[in-house]
């Protein structure tokens, strides 16, 4: 793990290059920074909006993307329908605008193949975006690292990057998809229907090798806690447990 | 830079204005963020240690840290995810109280705060004397919840949040300005939110 202090990253503008609807409310938005950066796995960029009279709102968002995916960077921004900046994001963002942001962020949150095998990953909702950017880095690296994502959803349809998810866990290559869903029944034969706990923690475990050597959970608060302590509750020790709250 | 689209947001009520720094929103919640588990310490087990460099100088039980002098400070908090909280309400023993209790002037300029998870961050020394910190027991009246660093967290209100270790274990006097743990991982090694010191590399 990464332990540099960051460089420094200024405020930039970064042009839409894309977008693209994910579930009912999470989208896709590519962006095309004027000056491009290189991140790793995990990090996360600030975005900030600022109105005509210069009041500014400013946001944290992962990068879903891997850093071998090129030039430009994937955020999948969740909306909130009460939110200051997610629905600017739903209902205003085109393709072609330019956003200011600053990154990458975060020196923490960060796993690349070369800090060694294996890991368990946990995401709830949103929570899977920076743990994405670790899958898709950990294929394009075409490394054989045994990785376990446990994805905790509401539903089925609300299951980001579902499709690619489910291609990369067919393969059988040393990635493993358990997903959990909270609000309706499980629709493949190992999946879950409830929210984490320890039991299923175990049971995720039982598809690595051996014990994981880092843990990383990503959520909300709540959602954070609660699979934090069902680690605990499996036996994994605290140290070795890794978390991004995305604070409410 | 404006940007298109974006005219209303959600801002602060005027009169309030003055009271939020560059880049933050204000936050009724109040948002955890922690880089790991959330350690459960229990009162029985938990200690407080001022060290000189590796030196230890005094060390508090529960009891005993609970038995000096409480001071009460009512502070605006800045979380460097940009969520500013007004009014926190927060109970405890002020630095100072902590230093004269250990017989002691602060023998260094540079502080690191140490936690029970591992983690630490640095603060200059004159930022946490002269009633300007403490370690905090009590927010609202009661006893701080272990996400919000519980039983006891620092508390330097002044700079963003991060820099008030929750889960405290000890303060230890360095002869340099020692990075921690956040710092290390791109943090800034002040952190004032009124000039938007959040990453290192910012002035
Ligand atoms: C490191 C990090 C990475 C993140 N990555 C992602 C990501 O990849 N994808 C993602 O979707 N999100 C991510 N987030 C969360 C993101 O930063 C925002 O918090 C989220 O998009 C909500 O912002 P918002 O402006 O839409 O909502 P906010 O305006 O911040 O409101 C959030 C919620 O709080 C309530 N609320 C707060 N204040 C008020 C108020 N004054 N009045 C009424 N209601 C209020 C609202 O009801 C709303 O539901 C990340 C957060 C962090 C810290």
């Amino acid at each position: 793990m990464s332990a540099e202090p960051l460089s420094q990253s200024p405020w930039q503008t970064a042009t839409i290059a894309r977008i693209e609807k994910r579930t009912p409310r999470v989208t896709s938005f590519w962006f095309q920074p004027s000056r491009p950066f290189a991140h790793l796995p995990g990090q996360h960029v600030d975005v900030r909006l600022t109105a005509p009279d210069g009041y500014q709102a400013r946001r944290s968002y992962s990068i879903a993307s891997a850093p071998e995916a090129g030039a430009g960077i994937e955020l999948a921004i969740e909306r909130l329908d009460d939110g200051e900046v997610s629905p600017f994001f739903h209902d205003v963002a085109e393709v072609g605008d330019e956003i200011e942001l600053r990154g990458p962020l975060g020196g923490h949150f960060i796993w690349q193949v070369s800090d060694g095998p294996p890991i368990l990953l946990v995401g709830g909702g949103s929570g899977v975006v920076p743990l994405m950017a670790m899958v898709r880095h950990r294929t394009l690296q075409k490394s054989a690292t045994p990785v376990t994502l446990v994805f905790s959803a509401r539903v089925w349809d609300e299951v980001i990057f579902r499709d690619e998810l489910i291609d990369l866990d067919d393969r059988r290559d040393g990635f493993e998809l358990v997903l959990t869903l909270t609000r309706e029944q499980a629709r493949r034969p190992a999946d879950y229907s409830r929210r984490v706990d320890a039991h299923m923690m175990v049971q995720a475990m039982e598809r690595l090798p051996k014990a994981p050597r880092l843990a990383f959970v990503c959520g909300s608060n709540a959602f954070v806690s609660a699979a934090a302590e069902a680690l605990i509750g499996a036996g994994v020790p605290a140290r070795i447990i890794r978390t991004e709250r995305y604070g409410v | 830079m404006v940007t298109r689209g974006f005219s209303s947001g959600r801002r602060p009520p005027s009169d309030t204005d003055e009271r939020i720094p560059p880049g933050q929103y204000l936050e009724q919640g109040f948002p955890v963020l922690s880089a790991g588990p959330t350690p459960r310490v229990r009162t029985e087990d938990w200690s407080f240690t001022l060290k000189h460099g590796p030196r230890p100088v005094k060390k508090w039980n529960w009891a005993e840290l609970n038995a000096l002098p409480h001071s009460k400070m009512t502070r605006d908090i800045h979380c460097v995810t940009a969520w500013t909280k007004f009014n926190t309400p927060w109970q405890g023993v002020l630095i100072d109280d902590i230093l004269a209790d250990a017989g002691i002037e602060p023998p260094t300029a540079h502080t690191l705060a140490h936690s029970f998870d591992g983690y630490s961050t640095n603060v200059p020394t004159k930022d946490l004397v002269t009633g300007k910190a403490m370690v905090a027991l009590l927010y609202e009246g009661k006893p701080i919840a272990p996400d919000h660093g519980g039983p006891a967290r620092l508390l330097v209100p002044h700079l963003y949040f991060w820099k008030s270790a929750k889960w405290v274990n000890g303060l230890q006097f360095t002869e340099r300005d020692e990075p921690g743990f956040w710092e290390l991982r791109g943090y800034h090694m002040y952190g004032d939110p009124w000039r938007e010191q959040r990453y290192s590399g910012d002035p």
